[in-house]
């Protein structure tokens, strides 16, 4: 049965306040294009929704040293964010792909972390770049590295009464380059078979100085994939290196695809060990422009 | 079931209406104003039959609740044609070009349309098939379609030229 109240708080401290009162349930809606879809689905609703709509100053890209980005950000922002495309190409890359531009124009970067699927297109960018998240409740507020923040499909660190308010991009080092590859059946509103994201630092003797590699639906959460970063770093750039990182990424040692509706296992294995090489080489492309 | 009361500016003028709060947007313009134009076809936001613009920019009015519509401003299809009956030069176009089948996808294809050609005059036809990305057609191969909005680029520049 679907019978909830609607919330509509313009300040923070509203939201706090609502949680407080609805406990567990309640529940958080910003965009509403996975919140609204469950319900429609499961014919259930929670008790309340509290809409973050109207936090509106908590929509924002901002570079001062880091780079800071509010939770309410929409895809379609960062999409049309010159900032974003030239200096967080994977994250721009990622956030452009999500549904459709309908999709784009409400769901928010705060509701795809969130929402916690193994297949969220802004995952994988935000964790090579080592992104951090502010939550905040009436407790007070902390910062939890995006490599800890998934546990599980939908599920998250973040407990019943915090909000996540804000996402941090450290400031990378040295010529930093990164890229996203969403690799689906069709272009436009699909999910990712395989998403693949790398960020690669190389000095000008050619030799990687930083190598992070991210991938999603490769395991029940979007993962880093320590193994192959380790094996790049400190080596010479080639193909063949890329090919090996390619391997290395594939076994069962970095990640653990499963069979599904959209694909069976062994090929989503055979694609990250593909279509790594090819997006490490976008991302140093990245890098010069 | 909890009514709420909301001010919106629709097709151009201020309305006023006491509405469930758990409809969506396409639930109150099909029931509560009888706007039919906008259709429901998925339900969940993959279609893009129920395609209406708020405040200028496409979104799917089947996943919109309704209480966040207080004081937007919501076009539709019904909406798009000039007060005196005749037709956007996107309209036009798609009568001219065939760009109609069974019609269930023509409201949203052209509030689309209508979105990409207020902020891009000139699309490129790469633009114009990203811009209908969203808005699935199971008749016509949408062929017809991206000719019919192109055409409309050409229609609406020779009548607004710059």
């Amino acid at each position: 049965m679907i019978n909830y109240d609607y919330h509509k708080p313009a300040e923070l401290a509203d939201v706090f306040g609502l949680l407080e009162q609805h406990g567990a349930k309640a529940e958080l809606i910003a965009g509403g294009t996975d919140v609204m879809v469950t319900i429609k689905q499961s014919n259930r609703s929670p008790e309340a929704l509290i809409s973050l709509r109207n936090l509106s100053h908590l929509s924002y890209i901002q570079k001062n040293g880091d780079y800071h980005i509010g939770a309410l950000t929409t895809h379609r922002m960062l999409e049309q964010s010159e900032l974003a495309q030239r200096e967080l190409t994977a994250l721009y890359q990622g956030a452009s792909q999500v549904g459709s531009i309908q999709v784009r124009n409400v769901a928010t970067i705060g509701g795809n972390i969130c929402n916690a699927a193994p297949s969220a297109d802004t995952a994988a960018p935000l964790l090579i770049m080592n992104a951090k998240l502010v939550l905040k409740s009436n407790r007070g507020e902390r910062e939890v590295a995006i490599q800890d923040f998934f546990v599980g499909p939908s599920e998250t660190v973040k407990e019943w009464d915090e909000i996540l308010t804000e996402i941090i991009i450290p400031k990378p080092q040295g010529n930093f380059g990164s890229a996203y590859l969403k690799h689906s059946r069709r272009k436009a509103m699909n999910l990712p078979i395989i998403g693949v994201a790398v960020g690669l630092s190389v000095s000008k003797d050619s030799i990687i100085t930083d190598a992070r590699i991210a991938l999603t639906v490769a395991a029940p959460t979007p993962i880093r994939v320590p193994l192959a970063e380790e094996f790049l770093e400190g080596k010479t750039l080639s193909d063949d290196l890329l090919k090996e990182a390619g391997a290395l990424a594939s076994s069962p040692e970095c990640c653990s695809p499963r069979d599904s509706l959209r694909c069976e296992g062994w090929y989503r294995e055979d694609m990250v060990r593909i279509l790594i090489p090819r997006v490490a080489k976008e991302a140093v492309e990245n890098v010069k422009k | 079931m909890n009514k709420i009361t909301v001010n919106f500016n629709l097709n151009g003028e201020p309305v006023t209406a006491d509405i469930p709060v758990t409809w969506t947007l396409l639930r109150t313009l099909r029931e509560n104003f009888e706007l039919t134009g906008a259709k429901e076809g998925c339900g969940v936001g993959e279609c893009g039959a129920c395609t209406v613009l708020i405040d200028g920019e496409s979104v799917n009015a089947c996943l919109y609740p309704i209480p966040e519509i207080e004081g937007k401003s919501v076009l539709t299809i019904e909406g798009v044609a000039h007060a005196d009956g005749t037709l956007d030069p996107i309209q036009q176009a798609f009568v001219e070009n065939n760009g109609v089948q069974c019609g269930y996808c023509t409201s949203g294809m052209i509030m689309s349309a209508k979105a990409l050609l207020e902020q891009n005059p000139q699309p490129s036809e790469s633009d114009i098939r990203s811009a209908i990305s969203g808005n699935i057609c199971r008749c016509t191969g949408y062929v017809q379609i991206v000719e019919s909005i192109d055409m409309a680029t050409k229609t609406q520049n020779v009548k607004n030229p710059e």
